[in-house]
């Protein structure tokens, strides 16, 4: 199980990536703790259940059930917040006016296509907006643990869990590393961790090329 | 001609068999007066197109526990128990779409467009069965436009005529359902006088709305409650 610690080094990591003033869609999960790490960076985010400019997370008082997040969660505005209908939010998503989308993942194959949405065997009944921002957003960026809960490597040669769509991930920041994909396969460009390179191969599930710019 | 009814009214323009579009996201901007209403009506076999099935015994959830729904549409049903078991069992069919394709499939019901090639879903279980289209070198799948026999939709505020406005994010769903239904009933919290909404703030004009219902639930520290 991924400490804390891990969990918070891959959102600093990925909040580090954003580029000041982008519009940033955000997934559930490690996702959800960027905007503790911005430092001070001016992104706006995204809600895809009609809000563009998330605010701080409000104190029990300023609850209000019809200001959430997509996760949900009760949320506020930022000042030029803006207030839309879903379709609306789908036209920013789809149509490629989102900068980044920052989505987890439960496998990613070595040319950055993605499986985040379902397991085989399971039931596959909520699916959510994550193939909408797949298909549609500028950028995406994955950030996941470097594993599966039992040990499997999530970053691999071919998906075996069903896929989120053709289109292909950019970037896959882990507790351990920091990969880009290419049309050739993924490049390590930034380790995180004090693990040697021959151990991040061993718990990688696909060959990858060192590109690591310092 | 007034367009206020009551919530037991609101049922006899719900028929057995029907399609229903029904706002909200979670329980926000979810009709919840109406719903109960029809939990508690012998409405059968029922297809609910809404991105969730409420919660267990709140909202759609408690038409699925009283055994008025026969199929589900929308993009997210794990967050809601019994429409997990009752898909597994088979009582509940779910047709499954994301939500961009479902915010979009209504919305072009609404404007008479009968489908749409989208990006969204290519290359996964989703396009099953769909028709794949190249277009200028990329590809998209079809999907067709989704419309309801009765469109049950919630907005903050109403003027007599039937324009409405949302709270936040209560938005989501309900002014593209308020195009794309035959009969649209919208449920509010209040109605004021023609005028005194803003016509700048107006978001759904009243040609599509043809029957209001007033909220029998209050909010109290930003959650509805059942009115005392």
């Amino acid at each position: 199980m991924l400490s804390r610690f891990d969990r918070i080094k891959i959102a600093k990591k990925v909040a580090e990536e954003l580029e000041e003033g982008s519009i940033v869609n955000l997934g559930v999960g490690i996702p959800t703790l960027i905007p503790d790490y911005l430092n001070g960076k001016k992104v706006y985010l995204q809600s895809e259940n009609g809000l563009l400019g998330i605010g701080p997370t409000p104190d029990e008082e300023h609850i209000n059930m019809d200001l959430i997040s997509a996760s949900k969660k009760p949320i506020t505005m930022d000042k030029g917040a803006s207030l839309f209908d879903s379709s609306d939010s789908f036209v920013m998503i789809r149509g490629g006016h989102v900068d980044v989308a920052v989505l987890g993942a439960l496998q990613v194959d070595r040319y950055g296509e993605i499986a985040n949405w379902t397991i085989p065997g399971k039931t596959i009944l909520g699916v959510g907006g994550a193939m909408d921002l797949v298909a549609g957003a500028k950028k995406i960026i994955l950030a996941s643990t470097h594993q599966a809960k039992n040990g499997q490597p999530k970053l691999i040669n071919e998906l075996t869990f069903p896929s989120n769509g053709v289109r292909k991930a950019d970037m896959l920041v882990t507790e351990h590393a920091v990969f880009k994909f290419t049309d050739y396969g993924p490049e390590l460009s930034e380790i995180l961790s004090d693990i040697s390179i021959d151990e991040l191969r061993k718990i990688t599930g696909t060959k990858f090329k060192e590109k690591i710019t310092t | 001609m007034s367009k206020l009814i009551n919530s037991s009214e609101a049922l006899q323009f719900i028929n057995d068999g029907d399609t229903l579009l029904v706002g909200g996201f979670g329980l926000s901007g979810t009709p919840l007066t109406i719903l109960d209403e029809l939990a508690e009506s012998d409405k059968k076999d029922l297809t609910v197109v809404s991105n969730n099935l409420g919660e267990s015994d709140r909202g759609l959830g408690k038409l699925l526990l009283a055994g008025c729904l026969k199929k589900a549409v929308g993009s997210y049903f794990t967050t809601n128990r019994d429409a997990v078991s009752a898909w597994n069992s088979g009582e509940l069919k779910i047709d499954l779409i994301p939500q961009g394709t479902l915010a979009e499939a209504i919305r072009c019901a609404g404007a008479g467009i009968g489908g749409f090639y989208t990006k969204t879903a290519v290359g996964t279980k989703i396009a099953e069965g769909k028709e794949e289209k190249n277009i200028d070198g990329e590809r998209y799948i079809l999907e067709k436009a989704i419309k309801g026999d009765v469109s049950i939709i919630k907005a903050l505020k109403a003027d007599t005529l039937g324009n409405l406005i949302y709270d936040h994010t209560a938005r989501n769903f309900n002014p593209v359902m308020a195009a794309a239904g035959n009969i649209v009933i919208a449920e509010v919290d209040e109605i004021v006088e023609v005028g005194e909404i803003s016509p700048h703030d107006i978001v759904t004009p009243h040609v599509y709305v043809d029957y209001l219902v007033k909220n029998k639930y209050m909010k109290q520290g930003g959650v509805y409650v059942e009115s005392i």
